[in-house]
């Protein structure tokens, strides 16, 4: 890209905010520019990026014109006001669909935001529409969409990850700076790794989930998606924070992730411990994902920052555990959706005058995909009578000694460090059906979640082998988000000089879909 | 804990989706049976790794009942509850009948 020429699309959300500030261009300008990208690549379940289930382009330009005028009035402002953002389709909208990639809520308009949605509308951010995801986010591809996949920019035969592979693809594919992910599993930084953008699941509590449709009420958390680490600090500050409408919310404040992202970015990590997990060094994965990983902690070592293994040998335990306490909690949670109060409602065919129960199975039928069945199936049976304690129990302890892994860990190092995923993005359709080959791609995301503790992927370069992004992430203990976006950063900053920029600067430029 | 090793048969799976209020047809039987007995047997491991003494975590954090001053504050209205309804009538979710006809 020349200088001369203002695309608005490439720039961070910290750049726009600044731009914004002073008096360059305005929120109706850059909104419209963000539509422009979306109208040009974003295509459909058949072409294109697909990263948007809905795009409200009347909303985000009506929102961008108010910020317009508050900024013209000399209103204070929040940094971002006017920077638009895209929202992951799992989290409750007014005026606009949330289906949750589920055809069970097709057309269903909510009538409350969630606070996260009312955070961003209250500090002004133009909301340009609704991600993809895998259905109710049970997924690693966004292949489990009901409304067809999202496909990752860097090379649309390949899967974006998931189940934020939309929220991931839209902003990689510049059609967002920001969006907004869920993590219950690796949700927001598995899509991060394979698509080259950075995500972060913060602290279990530290961000508010009232009014996010819940898969797994003790591993969810929403979180930022961006192509920088400073722009997730600015976005987690904003939608962090206690809320007294989420009875699971953290209410003491965590440091500013802003001012922790800045001097990351010095790159100087002069006393910092880092521990890499030896379950989780990458032996035996992808040999392009262990080496990116390798060149990276070496760098960490570079900038002065001191390295051991540290060993959490339950780790071993966490998919299957993880296998078990979210298919128990989500046959719950989904039990909900019985087409009664909201949601599509089938009436079975060929029965006159049906129950309120036939309806329900039908709909139910008719309304959940595959994965969703095969999870709430699996969760009934862990939650039976007679299976209870050996399935649903055992993986409850487990957990216990998984987070007792992790506080033995960082009473020796400030962070632990992993690749984010044993691969680089793979095929549409190549794990469709094998649930547990998709399922065995979370092993190094799943263990925070399971320990409620924080954790970030930022780019840690190409594959030799097929030129793909791969993840770095950094693990840190609860509460303490500021050491993931600190490490993040000097990452970000070591690697960017030796790229000579950011690593999506090496994307390939997307094609334009027919309109 | 259970003898057998776990497996789950086309009638286990039927059994399960009925307790879910999932109607499967015939195909999906065929289809989900075989996929979710080799996902059980994966998750199956666990058992017997924590012994007696460890106790289970549902929450990553401390969970204790969180109380608020009972105040009134807005809610949404009759309208806005409704506005997702498949169907309505006289301002209440209108449902299909819930009893059977033996009742």
């Amino acid at each position: 890209m020349s200088a001369a020429t203002t695309d608005w699309t490439r720039r961070t959300a910290a750049e726009l905010a600044d731009a914004l500030a002073a008096g360059e261009v305005t929120s109706v300008e850059l909104t419209r520019a963000h539509l422009d990208r979306i109208a040009a690549v974003d295509g459909d379940a058949d072409s294109g990026v697909h990263a948007f289930l809905h795009v409200d382009a009347e909303g985000a330009l009506a929102q961008a014109r108010a910020s317009d005028e508050r900024r013209a009035a000399g209103a204070p402002l929040h940094a971002l006001d006017g920077v638009p953002i895209a929202v992951k389709d799992v989290l409750a909208t007014t005026g606009l669909p949330t289906t949750c990639g589920s055809r069970i809520l097709e057309g269903w308009v909510p009538p409350y935001d969630a606070t996260v949605v009312a955070k961003l509308k209250a500090a002004g951010l133009p909301i340009l529409g609704k991600t993809n995801m895998d259905e109710f986010a049970m997924g690693s591809s966004t292949e489990h969409s009901a409304y067809g996949p999202t496909r990752n920019p860097w090379d649309l035969t390949r899967i974006p990850g998931g189940s934020g592979g939309g929220s991931a693809a839209a902003v990689a594919a510049y059609e967002a700076p920001l969006a907004i992910g869920t993590d219950t599993g690796g949700s927001i930084r598995q899509p991060g790794a394979v698509t080259g953008t950075v995500g972060v699941k913060p602290t279990y509590g530290a961000v508010s989930r009232y009014g996010l449709v819940a898969l797994a009420n003790s591993l969810d958390q929403v979180g930022p998606v961006t192509r920088t680490v400073l722009d997730s600090a600015l976005l987690q500050d904003l939608i962090g924070g206690h809320d007294p409408r989420d009875s699971t919310s953290i209410p003491q404040e965590l440091p500013s992730l802003v001012e922790a992202a800045r001097q990351g970015a010095t790159g100087d990590l002069t006393g910092l411990k880092v521990g890499v997990v030896t379950e989780l060094s990458g032996e035996g994965w992808q040999p392009g994902v262990k080496a990116r990983f390798d060149e990276t902690v070496a760098l960490l070592v570079d900038a002065g920052a001191e390295v051991v293994e540290v060993s959490c040998p339950n780790i071993v335990h966490a998919i299957a555990a993880y296998y078990l306490v979210l298919p128990a909690e989500c046959s719950s949670n989904l039990a909900k959706f019985d087409a009664m109060r909201y949601g599509r409602r089938v009436l079975p065919a060929g029965v006159e005058a049906p129950s309120a129960e036939e309806v329900m199975r039908a709909s139910r039928d008719e309304g959940f995909g595959d994965e969703v069945k095969r999870r709430i199936i699996i969760g009934t049976y862990a939650l039976s009578s007679g299976y209870y304690d050996a399935y649903y129990g055992q993986a409850q302890k487990i957990r216990t000694l998984i987070a007792r892994d992790f506080d033995a860990a960082f009473e020796q190092v400030d962070v632990l460090v992993s690749p984010t995923a044993p691969t680089t993005a793979f095929k549409l359709g190549e794990k469709l059906d094998d649930p547990l080959a998709m399922y065995a791609g979370d092993l190094a995301t799943i263990p925070a979640n399971l320990a409620g503790i924080p954790g970030i992927s930022v780019p840690a370069g190409l594959a030799d082998e097929d030129g793909l992004p791969v993840g770095f992430q950094v693990l840190a203990p609860a509460m303490a988000d500021d050491r993931v976006y600190r490490v993040g950063a000097a990452v970000e900053a070591l690697l960017a000089r030796t790229w000579g920029g950011a690593l999506l600067a090496q994307a390939p430029e997307l094609e334009e879909v027919a309109r | 804990m259970p003898d057998t090793p776990p497996s789950l048969t086309r009638e286990d799976v039927a059994h399960l989706a009925d307790l879910a209020r999932i109607d499967l047809s015939d195909a999906e039987l065929d289809h989900l049976a075989p996929q979710l007995s080799v996902i059980l047997e994966s998750v199956a491991s666990i058992q017997g790794v924590a012994g007696d003494d460890v106790p289970p975590t549902s929450h990553p954090i401390p969970m204790t009942n969180v109380f608020r001053e009972d105040v009134v504050v807005p809610g949404l209205t009759a309208e806005q509850a409704l506005s997702g309804a498949p169907a309505v009538e006289e301002q209440r979710f209108s449902v299909p009948r819930i009893l059977g006809d033996e009742q």
